[in-house]
């Protein structure tokens, strides 16, 4: 194999390759080459996305980090901080959906841990195709299995999260894992290396040929033999996960660490590389040193192993004895593998010689690619269609039904029962609601959480779509009480050589930012997943946002499940519904097409603000906002969830009902509130849209003369589990 | 009074259960697994989770554990011992307890608030309640559904040492068993969790009378 | 002087006839739904291997740590 083959096999390009020789003078060896190759992989280096993701706001009040190390922090009060990140793990759920989404779960943890947190919440957002096919099925139910079994086991409650069906992500499921850490403010570690001297520990699971994918290279030191020894799917070990977060919390209460890295992808390379060029300094690492779990590993292997549950630290001399005890008390493998040097390399030693060493700030700095913007011609089209001429439907009652049983609206709780969300006695709000809400002992502060994102919306309008995941995120906040703070995201798209999904990629990233900049919540995290297409053909653009916000009082939340017989029904908002994008032109017509509604930002604060003061003030705790199939959709889940009847009348007289009951908006918020603080609302919502609509009572969801059901059909619709051999319902109506 | 937590590697309740045990005014001690040594505590709690990731078989290896020995002897003598879901699991393993937890019937993990009902007050850690009380008690297991062979089934059912039966059974359990005890009736083991609700903030605190009802069984003022 | 050879020994562990086995049942379930018929029972066990001096203590340690007699029944051989 001449050397273009070998570079080329590891996924550089030609004009990378010319780029290494530049920067390092001279022609590099395999190890040396496989270092770059991960480093600049899109994963790790960010090659199609840093411009753009410059974008994004990353200040704020609270923002004690922001983006550049393993996660985010906001001050939530009282002393204390969140760590959050997202992160994907599609590709590899693609192939082994148990251990991909396992691993994935593993995998954020670390990152979080790596800050010095304690790990105390997990979300999910998931996509997948249609359930009627058995191979997404299998995906689903298996994804489903791995994230329980990863972050049961491991202790950490999975509190909140989102799925959502569409074709497009037929073959290639996206799978995100967020989690959330808590920390005294005063005490996160960053991941910097300094201190000239200061030995390199790895610790945790020993070190295999995890992740080290099959490349087809005749080199004198890969047999056949070696080759049918290479696991290409990381399997995860949640208790080994479980010890490395006691081990590593324990580590850091003891005041032992200079500072911590996970290891994730690229294993050793990365984590040592990142922290050399973040402190400036140089890290030498002797292969030999890692503790292993096979036999006859090569330096390069042993450099690159993407084996779980393992992380890096740098210790001053003194310590590292009682760092590799507190290890040993753990039942972990560790070792001092290395030490921190003054030249800015990483070096790679073996058997006493030098195997390759590269600057650790070259690995870091991927080259960075920008490309045309192009307005895609599939755009046009889609939104062509005059949707006044789409068909009413004869029972507005049946397409309730029909959107009720729909997977994408449907009760998701034979997801989450399969997660235990409680382990920890935190959780406030158990899953079901608007957002996950969980306190903080000993405190009365709190903090709440969201993943959103609509698939369907970013494919009809990338810029609107981003900006309206942003917006989402912010209103199931404010809708639970809390105030939003900061987001990380997860941007999962198309190949970016792929003019469309290029165009999909910059526009949502350009949708968000100026979502992030109104509504004043800055991006602190994220991740990138780009290449997510099957057969050539991409995802919806799926940029998935998860956002933080804070209670000063956690005793002051509001829940969507009416309470009391008799409250007033209050629609916050300015009430524009459009079919366009909308569940139910898909679920009742089978079309996805329409221009969705444009996010109006401000009036987005205005409403979200407003209801949170509402709440707040303990005037209200019963809300709930409008997003996938509209108003009667979101009356359907607040009666099921307080088991508590509706009357209403549509607040649009001369509109079509359809649109009325079933067209979404962003910036919708209902409200149940006693009669007689009707007035105080008032005073709060001063400002704002708002209008009565109705009021609560009984067993059945009333809604002007076009939908008359018992609690007992929307329940038997609504209440589906997932996992059930489907036979889709209702479907398309007419 | 001091009430001991046991903690194997993969323990993730523990902390829950000193939480809990601290708010009934008694004072939690953290057991480790590799110290034979229960302190001198009145009382011991072995808490939920997945000790040793559920290897083999969910407490299995645990229960090998250098702080099962005098944590057997403490329980041969009377001492009172609550095994909570993985701990319940252990107990059955090192033979304090009759049975065994297999898979949940629907083969999957099962995390909910189900009815329960108290069957029997004489045991330490049910000696508040009165039989019959009625309970919602967090669940959150794989492997929760109780098995004993007939005669051991009668003997239980006889003996009045079903201590918590399921009203709304979430895996398949014989007789819609959630709890039951030893023949001394001083070991309990329970899957549900009562320490998840032991508080008004996560929603109720009907579970805190388990752990104040072993201090009330002490002697100790509640 | 003899030179140490480990045996390698192979132990089966299966659920003792009578017991409630969710898993088999799951999959005998699973394997018409994917074209596959004539399927009797099924039951799903696990498979332990082992490299030991010697083969006299397999029992004990099936018997106190691999199997769980109430509910499993085992079974052990010498592979090679």
């Amino acid at each position: 194999m001449n050397v273009q083959e070998t570079y080329t096999a590891l996924g550089l390009s030609d004009f990378e390759y010319d780029r290494i020789l530049e920067l390092m003078g001279r022609a590099p060896n395999y190890l040396e080459l496989s270092l770059f190759s991960v480093m600049w992989s899109e994963h790790c280096g960010y090659k199609n996305s840093r411009p753009l993701l410059k974008q994004f706001p990353n200040a704020g009040s609270r923002v004690l980090q922001g983006p550049g190390e393993n996660a985010g922090v906001i001050e939530v009060g009282d002393g204390w901080a969140l760590v959050f990140k997202m992160e994907s793990h599609n590709h590899p759920s693609a192939v082994e959906p148990y251990e991909g989404a396992a691993t994935g779960v593993g995998g954020i943890i670390r990152d979080v841990l790596a800050m010095g947190a304690r790990p105390v919440a997990l979300l999910d957002s998931l996509r997948l195709g249609p359930l009627e096919d058995e191979r997404n099925r299998y995906l689903f139910r298996e994804v489903v299995r791995g994230i329980g079994g990863y972050g049961n086991a491991i202790g950490v409650p999975t509190v909140g999260g989102e799925v959502e069906f569409a074709p497009a992500y037929s073959g290639n499921p996206l799978v995100n894992a967020m989690c959330i850490g808590l920390v005294r403010a005063d005490d996160f570690l960053r991941a910097r290396a300094v201190g000239e001297g200061n030995l390199v520990i790895l610790f945790g699971a020993k070190t295999g040929r995890d992740g080290i994918h099959g490349a087809t290279f005749a080199s004198d030191e890969l047999s056949e033999e070696s080759e049918e020894k290479r696991p290409n799917v990381q399997v995860g070990d949640p208790f080994a996960g479980k010890m490395l977060v006691e081990c590593s919390l324990n580590l850091l209460e003891k005041d032992l660490l200079v500072s911590l890295q996970d290891l994730g992808a690229a294993g050793i390379t990365s984590s040592a590389s990142e922290m050399a060029a973040k402190g400036g300094v140089g890290i030498e690492i002797d292969a030999d040193l890692v503790p292993l779990r096979e036999e006859g590993m090569q330096p390069w292997e042993i450099v690159i192993s993407e084996s779980q549950e393992r992380m890096l630290a740098i210790v001053e001399p003194e310590k590292a004895e009682e760092v590799l005890c507190v290890a040993e008390r753990f039942e972990l493998a560790a070792a001092v593998i290395g030490r921190v040097s003054g030249h800015g390399d990483l070096l790679i030693r073996h058997e006493g010689e030098v195997a390759g060493t590269v600057s650790a700030r070259h690995l870091a700095d991927a080259p960075v690619y920008e490309r045309e913007v192009v307005p895609p011609v599939y755009l046009e089209k889609a939104r062509e269609p005059d949707l006044e001429k789409i068909p009413k439907p004869e029972d507005h009652g049946s397409a309730l039904l029909a959107m009720l049983a729909h997977p994408n609206l449907c009760s998701r709780r034979s997801v989450y029962e399969q997660y235990d969300h409680e382990v920890g006695t935190d959780t406030v709000v158990l899953p079901g609601a608007d957002a996950a809400v969980m306190r903080i002992k000993g405190t009365s502060i709190g903090f709440a959480a969201t993943v959103d994102c609509r698939g369907r919306y970013c494919y009809l309008d990338p810029k609107g779509g981003g900006a309206a995941a942003v917006a989402e995120a912010y209103r199931n906040l404010s809708c639970v009480g809390a105030e939003p703070v900061a987001l990380t995201d997860c941007l999962n798209f198309g190949s970016p050589e792929k003019a469309d999904a290029y165009y999909q990629f910059a526009s949502c990233i350009e949708g968000m930012a100026e979502a992030c900049e109104v509504l004043g919540t800055p991006v602190v995290s994220g991740n990138v997943s780009l290449y997510n297409e099957n057969e050539g053909e991409a995802v919806y653009p799926t940029p998935a946002v998860g956002m933080v916000g804070v209670f000063d009082d956690v005793g002051r939340m509001a829940t969507p499940g009416i309470k009391r017989e008799g409250d007033a029904l209050v629609l916050v908002g300015d009430f524009r519904p459009a079919l366009g994008g909308s569940e139910y032109l898909e679920v009742v017509h089978g079309r996805v097409v329409g221009a969705p509604a444009v996010p109006d930002l401000t009036s987005e604060k205005a409403v979200s603000d407003a209801v949170r003061r509402a709440i707040s003030s303990g005037l209200v705790n019963t809300a709930h906002d409008l997003s996938g199939g509209g108003l009667a959709v979101a009356l359907a889940e607040m009666s099921l969830m307080g088991s508590i009847g509706v009357e209403a009348q549509l607040p649009l007289p001369g509109v079509r009902q359809d649109v009325a009951l079933f067209g979404e908006v962003g910036g919708c918020i209902l409200l149940a509130v006693p009669e007689e603080k009707l007035g105080k609302l008032e005073a709060i919502l001063e400002g704002v849209h708002h209008t009565q609509i109705g009021h609560t009572g009984g067993e059945r969801l009333k809604v002007s003369g076009s939908v008359d059901l018992g609690l007992d059909e929307l329940r038997a619709a609504y209440e589906r589990d997932l996992f059930e051999r489907h036979a889709p319902e209702g479907g398309h109506l007419g | 009074m001091r009430i001991g937590v046991t903690v194997f590697p993969g323990s993730n309740c523990d902390r829950d259960a000193l939480y809990a045990i601290e708010r009934t005014g008694a004072a939690p001690v953290e057991l480790w697994h590799a110290d034979a040594d229960l302190k001198g505590v009145d009382a011991v709690v072995v808490p939920g989770g997945f000790s040793y990731g559920d290897y083999l078989r969910p407490g299995a290896i645990a229960r090998f554990s250098k702080v099962m020995k005098p944590l057997e002897d403490f329980a041969k003598g009377g001492g009172p011992v609550l095994g909570v879901c993985n701990g319940f699991q252990v107990l059955t393993e090192a033979h304090l307890l009759p049975g065994a937890l297999l898979r949940n019937v629907g083969m999957r993990f099962v995390c909910t608030r189900v009815p329960a009902r108290v069957e029997t007050a004489k045991t330490p850690w049910t000696s508040l309640f009165e039989s019959g009380d009625r309970l919602t008690l967090p669940v959150a297991h794989n492997e929760g559904n109780y098995f004993a062979d007939e005669r051991t089934l009668r003997e239980l059912e006889d003996e009045e040492r079903v201590v918590l039966r399921y009203l709304d059974n979430p895996n398949g359990s014989l007789n819609d068993i959630a709890g039951i005890c030893n023949a001394a009736r001083n070991v309990v083991g329970l899957m549900p969790h009562p320490e998840r609700v032991s508080e008004e903030a996560l929603g109720s605190d009907e579970g805190l009378k388990v752990f104040e009802s072993v201090l009330s069984f002490a002697g100790v003022r509640v | 002087m003899l030179e140490w050879r480990p045996m390698k020994v192979r132990v089966l562990v299966r659920p003792k006839s009578g017991i409630l086995d969710p898993q088999g049942e799951a999959v005998r379930r699973a394997l018409p739904a994917l074209g596959f018929g004539g399927v009797g029972s099924v039951h799903v066990g696990r498979l332990i291997e082992m490299e030991v001096e010697s083969a006299e203590e397999i029992d004990g340690m099936c018997r106190r740590l691999l199997a769980n007699p109430t509910i499993e029944e085992y079974e052990w051989e010498v592979v090679s």
